[in-house]
């Protein structure tokens, strides 16, 4: 069960039948680290419009699952955090062999996200011990120490996301509330000039807090700061979109969609965002001039499904297991047969606007979105 | 390495309960007096034949407390709301639910699932058939939102 398939505007690739958790990229795009939802993490090598079958290298450090992988573009780092309350940062040796070096992330549950910083000198691993830890590498000790970001914070930390000021923090919890830290390390980094989210920022300052509802509900699932800086998006367990804007006072706006709740969400252009999740269908949001959050399409569009001649072996095959020859509910109209778990900008153009994104999902498929041949394909699509 | 074993009753263990400070609803501290609507006021709407009214001062006025606060108020409500629903014709539901904006929708998906708690002789018939009517409005994720809210009606 190995295989990679492309549509116009969508490159599917099926890893198995396990779901994947998580997945991450390297610079250049050959390669992606995933984990199959278990304590290992498979890196790929791509292999043409193919991947390798068998994984280039098992990252092996873990005792329970991994939870979250972020790949360092410059430095060609590999963080990973889990279930086992421990963090690894993963250096490539000489002979390609991946190393791991133990953090110290001083947790008593499991760890449940994990980021690079932009500058990628540090990193944030978000918990169920209700504290965000801040870690960075001590030079004198030769280790990676972690700093603790506690309060407010009620209850797990579900999603970590940095400002591109190297900064700030997003993190999103099943308190739900978003929260935005400052996570500033005053032995490794210059003293943060003013952002509109505040100009005080010594380490664990809470700068704003968002509720994610007034219905007081939704686990949030994802935080994602814009390109700017200046806005933070986030998706909640009660199906909710919102966006806040630290230029228009924290203005906060949000859309309560009529779909199932979205696991992931990520801006892609300066005023749009994608999120997908139990929908099994990325969907493309947009603030317009007035700062409201719009619906503006699925990027899945539904494939016809060809009807195509049953064989006879086929016909019999399936009145004897399933009691009717009729198979067209055995497969989703998506291309993503089930939950989609993770979402990441594959590709983007000089002005950061994402050209292609990536998804993955519980279904242990891999989808590349290419935004080019979406609008081509949509029309009147402007993302 | 723990031991993998079949039982599951670890899980009902509160692992939480000597940590400080625990989240709590934030609603817990303020014992508010819910101003409700009179009966009185709903019965002369309905007589007058106007259910969307009604139902709509209804909804606004919801009051909306996490579990186990407020029960009184919320009881008496509930039995308002009911009275409303199960008056109103099945062809007029669609005409009421299309005077209803999205958070009301959501506030009336909650007494639909609040009235199928407690069935009275056909009121389940009748709540399936405004289940259903609102769900081609709103969509799952008006369902959604009934289990993910903490504030309830």
């Amino acid at each position: 069960m190995f295989y990679s398939r492309s549509f116009n505007m969508t490159e599917v690739h099926l890893f198995g039948t396990h779901p994947i958790t998580c997945h991450a990229w390297n610079r250049d795009r050959t390669k992606v680290a995933l984990s199959l939802n278990n304590n290992e993490v498979n890196i790929y090598v791509r292999n043409g419009s193919q991947w390798n079958p068998e994984p280039e290298s098992v990252l092996q450090g873990h005792d329970f699952r991994v939870t979250g992988i972020d790949w360092a573009p410059n430095t060609n780092r590999i963080v990973t955090c889990g279930a086992d309350r421990n963090a690894y940062v993963w250096t490539q040796g000489d002979n390609c062999k991946w190393s791991p070096t133990l953090v110290l992330l001083r947790i008593n549950r499991a760890a449940t996200c994990v980021k690079w910083s932009p500058l990628e000198n540090k990193f944030a691993v978000g918990s169920g011990a209700r504290l965000i830890s801040i870690c960075y590498f001590e030079q004198e000790n030769n280790w990676w120490v972690s700093k603790h970001i506690k309060k407010p914070i009620r209850s797990t930390i579900t999603t970590v996301d940095w400002h591109p000021n190297n900064i700030l923090l997003a993190a999103g919890s099943t308190d739900f509330k978003v929260r935005i830290f400052s996570a500033w390390i005053k032995d490794i980094e210059p003293k943060p000039t003013a952002t509109p989210w505040g100009v005080k920022m010594p380490l664990g300052q809470l700068m704003t807090e968002f509720s994610n509802s007034t219905g007081e509900g939704g686990w949030v699932h994802s935080v994602s700061f814009s390109m700017d800086g200046n806005r933070v998006c986030w998706v909640g367990h009660d199906s909710s979109v919102s966006v806040a804007d630290a230029t228009k006072e924290m203005a906060k706006t949000q859309l309560k969609t009529k779909s199932l709740p979205f696991t992931c969400v990520t801006w892609v252009s300066p005023t749009s965002l994608v999120a997908a999740g139990h929908g099994c269908c990325p969907v493309l949001f947009s603030v317009d001039e007035t700062g409201k959050l719009v619906h503006v399409t699925k990027l899945d569009i539904a494939q016809k499904k060809e009807a195509g001649s049953l064989s006879a072996m086929k016909k019999f095959q399936s009145l004897d297991r399933t009691a009717r020859t009729d198979q067209s509910d055995q497969t989703l109209a998506t291309v993503h047969q089930n939950t989609i778990t993770g979402i990441n900008v594959y590709t983007a153009d000089r002005s950061g606007k994402a050209t292609a994104i990536s998804t993955c999902g519980a279904d242990s498929r891999l989808v590349i979105w290419n935004f080019d041949s979406l609008e081509q394909a949509l029309g009147e699509l402007k993302i | 390495m723990a031991k993998n074993t079949f039982s599951s009753e670890f899980r009902n263990i509160d692992v939480d309960q000597y940590n400080e400070d625990n989240y709590k609803d934030e609603d817990a501290a303020d014992a508010q007096t819910h101003i409700g609507i009179e009966e009185s006021t709903i019965i002369s709407l309905m007589n007058q034949g106007n259910h969307a009214e009604a139902l709509k001062m209804l909804l606004q006025t919801a009051p909306m407390t996490s579990k186990g606060r407020n029960d009184q108020a919320k009881e008496a409500h509930l039995n308002l709301v009911l009275k409303v629903l199960l008056a109103v014709n099945k062809s007029q539901m669609d005409q009421i639910i299309t005077v209803l904006d999205s958070t009301m929708l959501d506030v009336l998906m909650k007494y639909i699932y609040r009235g199928f708690e407690r069935p009275s002789e056909n009121s389940s018939a009748i709540l399936l058939q405004w289940h259903e009517k609102v769900y081609n409005v709103a969509g799952v994720g008006c369902i959604v939102r009934v289990l993910t809210d903490r504030k309830r009606v």
